[in-house]
């Protein structure tokens, strides 16, 4: 970090104390981010600042202070340089629906300035490769969601950037239609070799799709570490047990036996990333193997019926949750927040710097 | 090394084609720009769209055309001195149809990208407001050109075909071409502003239709009035207000029209520069408004 030109060459995107503020609200505070190459999750609740930063990295809206560089191009200098090799898929609709794919995604590559030639060809390419195949010369306005988002997709890779900023982009998918996007998404970098910058508020997908994930917050940082740290924390039990006429509550009477015998128990929540979670599960930090034991015993005792219990590692949604819960104190940077689990030590390889 | 093997991994080599990278030019935004003029320029003919979106532009083309082919079979049929309509005056002639053609590809050229959000993503390529605005104005600026100057060649090869005074033709020619010019500058920007100001585009062809044409109908009845009450001076101002009788003062204070106003009271060379000081004011007002307008948009 000390050395500005060194952190250029291993980072796609660096911010350093980057603000944009409105009349009425602030939308970037003072954030610094490293992004280095691979896949990225950008979290965040709805105006937390995704959108903002997304355009103020495209050159496309001036920060009020701090500097920004993408691919070590100055976003306030070298907009037009930055987004020829940039792609950017967005978040709402952005096709017509009388024209198709091909002659849409053609047209888009001409606009990065690609030759007629090589446009047709890199269009064919990357409409293969995203998934499209006869429909492709039929008119966008009668293909299904997950075809648009493909050819959303396209677009943004048509060029062959160096880095694609995807917003959203399993937004309005079903579940089988989510799991191809993402792995369509993993393999932009590991088969492309193209950096990601994803956004998503369902946290489990970035899970498994990102190498690294940024957390912000009313337009901070919350955190940004790995995903590995977010998630390879310690061990974690998912138990549901049914409930009984003695204990009508059967979750609650199990947490607090549990508490007593010095486990330390949450109960899993909603699941905010699709997961199996509601309020009847509970999950329990391993701390050995005399863990499952105690867990055993103590619904044997209360008599419960043990609907499962399974192994799960921790996932970003329950870190994040905690941060939302503690979001009245200004997050201090990495490590101190997300008291609510375990705080892991996040030292991802950008390391995520000082927010306040 | 056992024999089956090799079969298998060149099954695999053609099966799996990989991405491959692109090493050739990036044109940056000249060409970009240009793309974007092209696109817009073929769509005004509803080149590159659906069949059904021909239909229209491609009639008005004709309708604009037929009258021009019938005035000069008529003039070499009947070995005329002089052809029955000045170049200058065709235009004005025909301006329902210059109207009903702008209003039709303006909002085709600005409203769809706005409805469709499509212009997100021109604003996410090296492109900048001003190429968009610019490779937009100059593509319906020259979409109307054609419009209005297929048909003065005509006459004009017509009248050459008719053996007619070659230098007096090719001077009324280049007069009309200058006019048609300054018509399209004008029609394109008007509707332009008028279409971007609304996703909808019918909303836009209303707006268009309303400023070039209804405005038109209003001027006329009014000057009519004035020419009933004798109060000429009244005329040749009253041509200001709309778009097709500022042409046509335009012209005839400076290109040798006859005026088409009632008494043919156009415009003195003085009250004309007015006139030209207005259209062209128009013209640069509505590429301000368009660059307004596209800053705000954005992602």
């Amino acid at each position: 970090m000390a050395q500005p030109t060194t952190v250029e060459h291993v980072t796609v995107i660096a911010t350093e104390s980057l603000s944009k503020r409105f009349p009425r609200v602030t939308a970037l505070d003072r954030l610094t981010v490293d992004i280095t190459p691979g896949v990225t999750g950008l979290v965040g609740a709805n105006g937390a600042g995704k959108s903002t930063l997304i355009k103020i990295l495209l050159g496309l809206s001036p920060a009020t202070e701090g500097r920004a560089t993408v691919l070590g191009l100055d976003v306030a200098k070298d907009g037009s340089a930055i987004r020829e090799s940039v792609g950017y898929m967005p978040e709402h609709d952005c096709l017509p629906p009388d024209v198709s794919a091909t002659e849409f995604v053609v047209h888009m590559a001409r606009m990065s300035g690609l030759p007629p030639s090589a446009a047709r060809e890199r269009t064919a390419d990357t409409l293969r490769h995203v998934g499209l195949y006869e429909e492709r010369y039929r008119p966008i306005g009668g293909y299904s969601t997950g075809m648009k988002q493909r050819v959303k997709l396209a677009q943004a890779l048509v060029h062959d950037p160096r880095l694609v900023l995807l917003d959203e982009p399993t937004n309005g998918l079903d579940p089988v239609g989510r799991d191809d996007m993402l792995a369509l998404i993993r393999r932009v970098h590991t088969d492309f070799g193209i950096s990601v910058l994803v956004t998503s508020h369902l946290l489990g997908e970035l899970e498994r799709t990102c190498d690294h994930v940024v957390v912000i917050d009313g337009g901070k940082l919350l955190r940004s570490s790995s995903t590995s740290d977010f998630t390879q924390a310690t061990a974690s039990l998912a138990v549901e047990v049914t409930d009984t006429a003695d204990h009508p509550d059967g979750t609650g009477v199990l947490r607090a036996a549990l508490d007593r015998a010095g486990l330390t128990v949450q109960p899993a929540g909603r699941g905010a990333d699709g997961a199996p979670a509601s309020d009847h599960v509970l999950l329990v930090d391993v701390a050995g193997d005399e863990t499952y034991d105690t867990v055993r015993d103590a619904i044997a005792e209360l008599g419960l019926g043990l609907v499962r219990m399974e192994q799960r590692r921790h996932r970003i949604a329950e870190i994040f949750r905690s941060d939302d819960e503690s979001a009245g104190v200004p997050a201090k940077g990495t490590g101190t927040d997300a008291p609510g689990t375990d705080g892991t030590g996040a030292h991802g390889k950008g390391g995520a710097v000082d927010a306040a | 090394m056992p024999p089956e093997t090799v079969p298998q991994q060149r099954a695999d080599v053609i099966h799996n084609i990989g991405y491959r990278h692109y090493e050739g030019a990036r044109l940056g935004r000249a060409y970009a720009r240009r793309s974007l003029f092209s696109q817009s320029l073929r769509g005004a003919y509803g080149l590159g769209r659906s069949a059904k979106s021909k239909v229209g532009p491609m009639l008005m083309l004709a309708v604009m055309c037929l009258p021009a082919a019938i005035i000069v079979a008529v003039a070499v049929a009947t070995q005329a001195n002089k052809l029955p309509v000045e170049y200058t005056g065709y235009a004005i002639m025909l301006q329902a149809v210059i109207g009903l053609y702008t209003a039709a590809q303006a909002p085709q050229a600005v409203s769809r990208d706005l409805r469709f959000k499509t212009i997100s993503l021109y604003f996410s390529r090296p492109i900048k407001t001003v190429d968009y605005v610019v490779a937009k104005f100059a593509a319906l600026v020259s979409a109307i050109f054609f419009l209005t100057a297929l048909p003065l060649l005509i006459l004009y090869v017509g009248a050459l075909l008719a053996k007619l005074d070659f230098a007096e033709q090719t001077k009324g020619f280049a007069q009309g071409l200058v006019s048609v010019a300054l018509l399209s500058l004008l029609f394109a920007g008007l509707g332009l502003v008028l279409a971007a100001m609304t996703p909808r585009r019918g909303f836009g062809v209303a707006a268009v239709i309303a400023v070039l044409t209804i405005s038109y109908g209003a001027v006329s009845t009014v000057q009519a009035i004035a020419w009933d009450q004798g109060s000429t001076d009244a005329i040749s101002w009253l041509g200001l207000f709309s778009p097709i009788t500022l042409v046509d003062g335009v012209q005839t204070a400076f290109l040798g029209a006859t005026s088409a106003f009632p008494g043919e009271y156009g415009p003195s060379t003085g009250t004309g520069l007015v006139y030209l000081l207005v259209l062209l004011g128009l013209t640069a007002g509505s590429y301000g408004l368009l660059m307004r307008r596209y800053r705000k948009v954005g992602l």
